[in-house]
C-alpha cells in the first residue's frame, strides 16, 4: 500500500525555478492546489550559490536588441532566437518584480537599481545584490513564496520516478526522507525545476544536490535531452574544491595572468590588452573561450603549478580594499578561507571548474516538454536560450523568466484537464516501491561501493568530454560508462534502514548521474563540429550546415538514440563570434 | 521513527567561558539589589536619628561590610563595562548616512559617565561643606 | 612513514535500532586543507555509509551542514581539522533541537518560526511594476542588509541558552529576519509583526546572552536586532501611551 496525494500542479525542485513557477502559478489561479516536493529545505537549493548577477535591460543607453545579440552571439548561434527575444523582453520586468518583492539589490547613489559589466556582453546590464546574488534572489522568492496559503510544500522529500498514464505526465513517486515511506503524489500538471548535474564531473561549483535527478526522469519517461554535450565551464573556481570565484570579479576590472604575469587572453582573440575594462574583450570575453585559453595555456607550459595541479592568477589588488569589500565581500571571504589568500594583498589562484549545463530538458518557450502535463524551468530545462555557451548573469532572470512560463503554462494546463487516474497510478506507485526495496534497501551481494562508482565516473566524464574532445576519447568514455551502468547493478548498501537514508539517496542520485553521463558522452561524440563550449580537436571547425541544430538524444535500452531539431533563427543570421575589438 | 531529545543540562552555563561570564553578569544583579537593601536601611537610620545613623555607619565600616561594599562595587564595574561594551549594538545609530562606528558609541557612553561621575563627586563636595 | 589520520568523535542515533544514541569513533586520514566535512564524507564514502548528514554548497551559503563540534555550533564546511590536529574532533548534531537521526536535526519548530513573521514586503498599496523599481539609496539599503544575510543555519538557535530552555522563544535568526523587513525602507508591515515579535515568546525573553552573534557564520548580529526591536517596541509604547490619538 502506497499512502498517496493529489495537487492540481506538483513543482519538483524547490529552488528559483520551483519557486517563481509556483508563485506565478498561485497568482494565475487561487483556486489551484500548488506542491513544492523538494529533497532539500528551499533555502539549500543551489540558486543560493550564484554570486555575480542578473542581466536585464533596464537602463537608457541599453536596448533589448543588444542584449538579444549578445545573447545570440554568446550561444555561438545555437540559441533559439525567438525565445532569445522572448526572454530578454519579459527578463526587465521579471526582474523589477522581484525588486517590489523585496530583493536587496545594490544601488546607485541615486537610489535606482545598479549595474555591472558580465562576460560576453556589450553594455553593463548586469544587476547585482553585492556578489551574493543568487542567495538574495533564492531567499526573497522562498520568503515570498510563504505568502501563498495554495502553495503546499514537501520538503525533504526525494523525488524517485515521474509517472505517465495515457500518454500524459500524471505524478511522481517520491521517499519521504524522515521516515523513508516511498509515497505516490498524483497531479494534473508536473513542472521540473531540479537544476542542472554538475556533480557529474569531479571539479565543479556546484554543491551536492546537483545530479540531474530531472534530467534523468524525464530522460526515463521518454523526453528528449537537448544539447547536452553543451557544459560550461566557468572560469573561475577554486582549486581542488571548484568554488566558486565569481565573474563579477572581471566585471569590477580584476585580470588573469600565466605564470609571468601576463595578460594571457590577448594571445586568443580576444584582446587588445588595453583599454581596460573593457566589455567584451579580455578578462570579460565569453566563458567557453576563457576556459579555453586556459586549456591552451598548461599545453604551452605558462600556468602556475599549484598543489592541486595548474592555476593561473586571478588578480584584484588594483581594485583596492574599499571597492572589494562593496561589491566583492564574499570573494574575499571564500579566498581567505579556502585558499588562503587575501585578495587585496595577494592574487587568488584559479582554474576553469564544470558550472552549468546549457542542455537540459527540452521544452518550448513556454515551458512545456514534449511529454503533455510536463513542464520544465531553469537549469535543467534546455529551452534553449543559452545555445552552445551561456552569458553569465543570463541563467538567474532565466530562472524567473522561464519558471513564471512553465509556471502559467501547467496551471492552464492543470484548469483543462481535471481527471487524473488514481488507479493506474497506484500500480506504478506500488512498482516503484518494490523496485526501491529490491534494488537497495533489501538487496543482498553487492560488492561496489557507490563512492568507487561515482569516482570513476567523474574521471571518465571529465577524460573524454572536458573542455576538448577528439572522438578516440569520447568512444572510450561511452564505453566505461556503459560499463559503470553495469557495475552499478552491483553496488553495495551499507545503510538498509529507513529513517534519512542518505546512502539510499546518493545511490539513485548516482543512478541518475549515469543517465546523464550517457547522455552527454553520446551526445558530444555526434557532433563533429566545434561550437561554443562543445570542442572537438578532430573536428576544429564550427559546421552550420550540419549542425544548426540541436542534439536530441532519447533513451534506448543500450546506447541514446540521436536526433536533430533546427534551431529557430529569426532576425540574426549565423556570423562569426567575434570579441576583443 | 521518533526523534531524540537532548535535554539542557543543569550546569550549561559552565560548559563554555562565554555562558560563565554571562551567568556572573547576570548575578550582578543580586549584589545591586544587596547593596540597594542597605542603602534603603542607611536612610532608614537617618530618618530614625543620629544615633541610630552613627551605629549604622559603624556597622558599615565593619570587615565583613567593607568586603561585601568592595565586592558589589566590583560587580557593579563588571555589569556597567559590560552594558557599555554592548551599546553599539543595541543602539545601531547613524548619523546621516553614515553608521557611527561602534569605538565612538562607546567612548562616548564612558566620557558621559566619567564626567557625570566628576560632576556628582563635585556637587557632593561642595554642599556637603 | 605512515600517512598522518585524525580522529572523529560522531554521535550515532538510529530510534529503529535504539532508542539510546552512542559516540563511534572514526579515523580519517589527515589533511591540512580538509575541513570537517570533508572527513565526514571520507566516512561516508570510504568507511560507513550509514552515516547521515546534510551538506550541499560546502561553501557556507546554503546553511545545510551545521554541526557541534567540540561543543561549539559550526558550520561543517568552514571548520578545519587543521585547527584540531591531532587531538580527536567531537560532531554532534545542533544543540537544542531533536535528533531525526545521527547528525541530522528536525528544524520543523524554525521553519514554522518563519513563516510566522510574515517574512515578505507588506505594502498598503503596491507599486505598479511599469513604475520600475522603489527607489532604494545606499544608504537605506545598509540600515537592513546586515539582517537579510542569514543563511539559517540555525547555529544562532544552538548556542542560545534561552531557546536551549524555553524552544517557544521566537530567537535570534527569526528576530533579525523580521528586522530585516521592518528597516526595509519598501516594507510597511511591522505592525502586522509586532504582535509576534512584541509577544509573550518574542523580543522580551532574551536576556542578552549574545552568543547567537559570536557564532554567526554571517556577521548578521541575531542579538543586536534583537536589542534594537527591544528599543523600537519601547519607544511604540511610549509613544502611545504619551500621545494615544496619534496613529496607530
Amino acid at each position: 500500500m502506497v499512502e498517496s496525494n493529489q495537487h492540481d500542479i506538483v513543482i519538483i525542485g524547490g529552488g528559483g525555478a520551483g519557486l517563481r513557477a509556483a508563485i506565478a502559478a498561485a497568482e494565475m489561479d487561487p483556486r489551484l492546489d500548488i506542491a513544492i516536493v523538494s529533497k532539500v529545505y528551499p533555502m539549500r537549493s543551489h540558486t543560493v550559490s550564484a554570486e555575480g548577477g542578473a542581466a536585464a535591460v533596464i537602463k537608457e543607453n541599453d536596448s533589448v536588441e543588444d542584449h538579444i545579440t549578445d545573447t545570440v552571439s554568446g550561444s555561438d548561434w545555437l540559441a533559439d532566437q525567438d525565445a532569445v527575444e522572448a526572454f530578454v523582453r519579459e527578463a526587465p520586468h521579471e526582474m523589477v518584480q522581484l525588486e517590489h518583492w523585496g530583493c536587496p539589490w545594490s544601488r546607485q547613489p541615486d537610489g535606482r537599481i545598479a549595474v555591472r559589466p558580465f562576460g560576453g556582453m556589450t553594455i553593463e546590464r548586469t544587476w547585482f545584490a553585492a556578489d551574493k546574488t543568487g542567495f538574495h534572489m533564492l531567499h526573497t522568492l522562498f520568503q515570498t513564496s510563504l505568502k501563498y496559503p495554495t502553495i503546499k510544500r514537501y520538503d525533504e522529500w526525494f523525488a524517485t520516478k515521474l509517472l505517465v498514464e495515457n500518454g500524459r505526465c500524471q505524478g511522481l513517486t517520491a521517499i519521504e526522507m524522515r521516515t523513508g515511506h516511498v509515497h505516490l503524489i498524483a497531479a494534473r500538471a508536473v513542472i521540473l525545476s531540479t537544476g542542472g548535474a554538475g556533480r557529474v564531473f569531479p571539479f565543479t561549483t556546484n554543491g551536492a544536490i546537483k545530479t540531474g535527478d530531472g534530467m534523468a526522469m524525464a530522460y526515463r519517461a521518454g523526453v528528449p535531452l537537448k544539447d547536452m554535450e553543451f557544459v560550461q565551464y566557468h572560469p573561475t573556481g577554486l582549486p581542488g574544491s571548484g568554488i566558486l570565484i565569481t565573474e563579477g570579479a572581471r566585471g569590477e576590472g580584476g585580470i588573469l595572468v600565466n605564470k609571468d604575469g601576463y595578460r594571457y587572453l590577448q594571445d586568443y582573440g580576444l584582446g587588445p590588452p588595453d583599454p581596460w575594462p573593457r566589455l567584451r574583450a579580455m578578462e570579460m570575453g565569453p566563458r567557453d573561450k576563457v576556459s579555453q585559453a586556459f586549456v591552451k595555456e598548461v599545453q604551452k607550459g605558462r600556468t602556475i603549478k599549484g598543489p592541486y595541479g595548474d592555476v593561473v592568477h586571478l588578480d584584484i589588488r588594483h581594485l583596492g580594499e574599499k571597492k572589494i569589500n562593496t561589491h566583492l565581500p564574499f570573494l574575499r571571504e571564500l579566498a581567505r578561507r579556502y585558499a588562503g589568500i587575501d585578495p587585496v594583498h595577494e592574487p587568488v589562484p584559479v582554474r576553469p571548474v564544470v558550472h552549468y549545463m546549457m542542455g537540459g530538458v527540452h521544452t518550448d518557450l513556454h515551458g512545456a516538454t514534449p511529454l503533455p502535463g510536463l513542464y520544465a524551468a531553469g537549469e535543467v530545462a534546455c529551452v534553449s536560450i543559452n545555445g552552445a555557451n551561456r552569458l553569465g548573469s543570463n541563467s538567474l532572470p532565466e530562472l524567473l523568466v522561464f519558471g513564471a512560463r512553465a509556471g502559467k503554462g501547467a496551471a492552464a494546463f492543470a484548469l483543462a484537464h481535471s481527471k487524473v487516474d488514481r488507479a493506474g497510478l497506484a500500480a506504478q506507485g506500488r512498482d516503484e516501491q518494490e523496485r526501491i526495496a529490491t534494488d537497495f534497501i533489501r538487496k543482498e551481494g553487492g560488492a561496489e561501493r557507490i563512492a568507487t562508482v561515482r569516482a570513476e565516473m567523474t574521471q571518465t566524464i571529465e577524460a573524454g568530454a572536458g573542455i576538448y574532445r577528439d572522438e578516440a576519447s569520447l568512444r572510450e568514455t561511452c564505453d566505461r560508462l556503459a560499463r559503470l551502468r553495469e557495475r552499478f547493478s552491483h553496488i553495495h548498501l551499507d545503510d538498509r534502514s529507513l529513517s534519512f537514508n542518505t546512502e539510499l539517496t546518493s545511490a539513485l542520485e548516482l543512478d541518475f548521474m549515469l543517465d546523464v553521463a550517457e547522455a552527454i558522452a553520446h551526445s558530444a561524440l555526434a557532433r563533429t563540429e566545434s561550437r561554443g563550449s562543445h570542442q572537438r580537436t578532430d573536428h576544429p571547425t564550427r559546421d552550420d550546415e550540419r549542425f544548426l541544430r540541436h542534439t536530441m538524444a532519447y533513451r534506448t535500452g543500450g546506447a541514446p538514440r540521436i536526433d536533430y531539431l533546427d534551431v529557430v533563427i529569426t532576425r540574426w543570421p549565423p556570423a562569426a563570434r567575434v570579441y576583443g575589438r | 521513527m521518533s526523534p531524540y531529545y537532548r535535554p539542557m543540562a543543569r550546569t550549561w552555563w559552565l560548559s563554555t567561558r562565554a555562558y560563565s561570564l554571562f551567568m556572573l553578569r547576570d548575578l550582578t544583579c543580586v549584589f545591586i539589589a544587596a547593596y540597594l537593601v542597605f542603602f534603603l536601611l542607611m536612610l532608614r537610620n537617618v530618618a530614625v536619628g543620629r544615633e541610630a545613623y552613627e551605629a549604622y555607619l559603624r556597622f558599615l565600616a565593619t570587615p565583613g561590610m567593607i568586603a561585601f561594599h568592595v565586592l558589589a562595587l566590583a560587580a557593579a564595574l563588571f555589569h556597567t563595562i559590560t552594558w557599555f561594551n554592548f551599546t553599539p549594538m543595541v543602539m545601531g545609530l547613524r548619523f546621516g548616512e553614515k553608521r557611527v562606528p561602534p569605538r565612538i558609541i562607546v567612548g562616548v557612553t564612558y566620557a558621559a559617565w566619567i564626567a557625570a561621575s566628576i560632576a556628582m563627586t563635585v556637587i557632593v563636595l561642595r554642599w556637603w561643606r | 612513514m605512515p600517512a598522518p589520520t585524525m580522529t572523529l568523535e560522531i554521535f550515532r542515533y538510529r530510534g529503529d535500532q535504539d532508542p539510546a544514541p552512542s559516540f563511534q569513533t572514526y579515523d580519517v586520514p589527515y589533511r591540512t586543507d580538509w575541513v570537517v566535512l570533508d572527513a565526514i564524507n571520507y566516512i561516508k564514502d570510504q568507511i560507513d555509509g550509514t552515516l547521515s548528514y546534510r551538506w550541499s554548497c560546502r561553501m557556507g551559503v546554503c546553511g545545510s551542514c551545521g554541526m557541534m563540534i567540540n561543543g561549539i555550533p559550526k558550520l561543517s564546511c568552514a571548520t578545519f581539522l587543521r585547527d584540531y590536529y591531532p587531538a580527536p574532533v567531537r560532531v554532534e548534531p545542533l544543540a537544542h533541537f531533536p535528533v531525526e537521526r545521527d547528525l541530522v536535526i528536525v528544524l520543523d519548530d524554525f521553519m514554522e518560526k518563519l513563516t510566522s513573521i510574515n517574512p515578505w514586503i507588506v505594502r498598503e498599496e503596491e507599486r505598479p511594476l511599469s513604475e520600475g523599481e522603489y527607489r532604494q539609496s545606499p544608504a537605506d539599503l545598509d540600515r537592513y542588509k546586515q539582517f537579510s544575510m542569514c543563511i539559517n543555519c540555525m547555529l544562532c538557535y544552538a548556542a542560545c541558552p534561552v531557546y536551549g530552555m524555553d524552544n517557544r522563544f521566537l530567537g535570534p535568526a527569526v528576530t533579525a529576519l523580521a528586522q530585516r523587513y521592518n528597516l526595509d525602507s519598501r516594507d510597511q508591515g511591522r505592525e502586522q509583526r509586532q504582535e509576534v515579535l512584541a509577544g509573550h515568546e518574542g523580543i522580551w525573553e532574551c536576556t542578552l546572552v549574545g552568543e547567537c552573534t559570536t557564532v554567526c557564520p554571517t556577521h548578521v548580529d541575531p542579538a543586536g536586532a534583537i536589542q534594537q526591536a527591544k528599543v523600537s517596541s519601547a519607544l511604540d509604547w511610549f509613544k502611545s501611551v504619551l500621545v494615544p490619538w496619534g496613529k496607530r
